[in-house]
């Protein structure tokens, strides 16, 4: 993790790429994160990439409810030779939850983007195969967000086999 | 998407095409699934393979059959409660969750772990690594058709099962880590009964390596198969045995120790090829590291308490509740609402069996966690298995999924 003053000489140099880009910078709990324009993910990313922070070791999701914008998409990035980590975090609405997908920058994000859009519907232009990974393919809902109720799932038993998912196929 | 139909839509995007081959009328390209059930994917997982004869061309895993929303489940539940919930995502090495979860917590609440502590984490860690590549070990060499290799295998892990029984009360899913150290010190006779299998485990991987190592079957089948090169991997972001197999010896215990690594001295086996033998080579000689770090840890055992001293976080012993109204009230608290986390955002990220297992935790300032995501490696190394089997043999494709190890409990969660 670059320390606070490494971290504001990154933002100062992304903001002279792209004075917009950033939005702001935490640097708490061990962690050093970089809050950016949704927009500009794919330039900030690659400047970063190109910085030495080149292993995206996890994408993940975040909703902040009732914050808005109310998605996060975090980027945990890793430089593998100064040992080094730094978090990318974009910000979308439930409205338009769109971002550029990464996979062309990192083939390896491919499953967690996928992930992100299944759990929190963030849709990924750009992805090669957006698809539902880890929930049926027909379900309706993104059961990561924060307003997704736990338990409203029904149990299929033979009564109530015909209101289950797939029971029209 | 939400509609059937569309789901038709989008299943279509799946090739099932024979066209592109260009092969005449004799030959075709044939689809099929492999999976979900089947012992060679070692778990619920379902592959959709496009072969030509004998050699695969395409492969898509389909995923998300054991997915139990345990990301979900832990939003709904105290800090300290969500530790039995991600043991059980990769359920071949529940101490490594735990680790993780813990470590980002307790780095959220600004604790220092009792060296003790740390040390009793370590030797349950590297128990558990060895029991892992165990299993991996016994069932790679299964599907290879080395049926006894399977048995012996078992009979070790058995033995750092009943350890683990002894430790914590449990064999699988122990639930022995806890926010800020670990839940009880080990017991008595235990120290004994984990220095004899320190003593046997070295002879017993030799053993392994006789019966494996001496098997032309064995070494033809997995020798310059399945090879891909380190920068291919980076890109797909696999990390563990799978890249140091490649020769990238990237492994966090030495990278960015934690919980009292950099005590320890050991090596990290490489691979120079980057083949299946590699990938077998890389974690039979893990074991041998992973029992001198045990032996070390068990020499060099601080004295001190096993769990931090901070009663707003660990409970308090149990015979203090008998005599002190302060620690009843305590204990009452925590047991039924927890302790809160001041808001913040930790990624904690420790070397697991199959590579860097991280955990994201989000703390809104309540006693439940706000977000918990897993980076498990089974997950993003699974997306390695098309590279690595395109063009082999579909016997090839089963031993690399075998070498690739994925844990479906963990690529579900």
């Amino acid at each position: 993790m670059p320390d606070q003053s490494g971290l504001e000489a990154i933002a100062e140099e992304l903001r002279g790429a792209d004075p917009a880009s950033v939005l702001g910078t935490t640097h708490a709990n061990g962690r050093a994160e970089i809050q950016i324009e949704p927009s500009a993910n794919t330039a900030v990313l690659e400047r970063l990439r190109d910085r030495g922070y080149s292993f995206l070791a996890s994408l993940h999701g975040v909703d902040y409810y009732p914050h808005e914008p109310r998605l996060g998409v975090v980027y945990e990035l890793l430089d593998m030779t100064e040992v080094d980590r730094i978090s990318v975090k974009a910000r979308v609405s439930t409205e338009s939850p769109q971002i550029a997908s990464v996979v062309s920058m990192w083939p390896g994000a491919d499953f967690p983007e996928r992930e992100v859009y299944d759990m929190f519907g963030v849709e990924f232009t750009g992805h090669p195969d957006l698809r539902r990974i880890l929930m049926p393919e027909d379900y309706e809902g993104f059961p990561q967000r924060r307003d997704f109720p736990v338990g409203g799932e029904p149990v299929l038993f033979t009564y109530n086999e015909r209101d289950g998912y797939g029971a029209d196929r | 998407m939400s509609t059937v139909s569309d789901y038709r839509k989008r299943e279509e995007s799946i090739t099932m095409s024979t066209e592109s081959a260009g092969m005449g009328e004799t030959h075709e390209l044939l689809t099929l699934n492999f999976g979900p059930h089947h012992p060679a994917t070692h778990g619920v997982l379902r592959l959709l393979v496009t072969l030509e004869g004998e050699i695969l061309r395409d492969v898509k895993p389909i995923i998300g059959y054991v997915h139990t929303g345990i990301e979900k489940t832990a939003e709904d539940k105290s800090y300290w409660k969500v530790i039995p919930v991600v043991e059980r995502m990769d359920y071949l090495s529940y101490y490594f969750n735990a680790m993780a979860y813990c470590g980002a917590v307790e780095t959220l609440l600004g604790i220092e772990v009792p060296p003790r502590a740390q040390y009793l984490r370590v030797i349950h860690l590297e128990l558990n690594r060895i029991m892992s590549h165990l299993v991996w070990l016994g069932t790679s060499a299964l599907d290879l058709g080395a049926m006894s290799m399977f048995w012996y295998c078992f009979r070790e892990r058995e033995t750092i099962l009943d350890l683990f029984e002894m430790s914590s009360g449990q064999r699988m899913h122990t639930r022995y880590f806890q926010i800020g150290g670990v839940i009880e010190d080990i017991p008595a006779g235990f120290a004994k009964k984990l220095q004899a299998f320190l003593d046997e485990m070295p002879s017993r991987a030799d053993q392994y390596a006789d019966l494996l190592e001496k098997n032309e079957i064995l070494l033809s089948r997995l020798r310059d198969t399945c090879i891909v090169d380190q920068e291919t991997l980076l890109g797909l972001g696999v990390t563990g045995p799978l890249l140091r197999a490649a020769g990238n010896p990237w492994d966090l215990r030495k990278a960015a120790p934690y919980s009292s690594y950099d005590h320890f001295d050991f090596k990290v086996p490489v691979g120079s090829v980057g083949d299946n033998y590699d990938r077998f080579r890389v974690r039979h000689a893990e074991l041998y590291e992973s029992v001198k770090i045990i032996q070390q840890a068990l020499n060099g055992l601080p004295e001190g308490p096993h769990i931090v001293d901070d009663r707003k976080v660990a409970l308090p012993p149990r015979h203090e509740l008998a005599t002190s109204m302060e620690a009843l009230i305590h204990h009452f608290k925590l047991v039924t609402e927890g302790f809160r986390v001041p808001e913040g955002e930790c990624y904690y990220a420790i070397e697991a069996p199959r590579g860097e297992l991280g955990c994201f935790v989000r703390a809104d300032g309540s006693a439940k966690p706000a977000r918990v995501h897993m980076r498990d490696p089974s997950f993003i190394n699974l997306q390695a298995t098309a590279p690595m089997v395109k063009d082999a043999y579909i016997a090839d494709f089963i031993a690399t999924l075998a070498m690739v190890d994925p844990v479906l409990g963990g690529v579900d969660r």
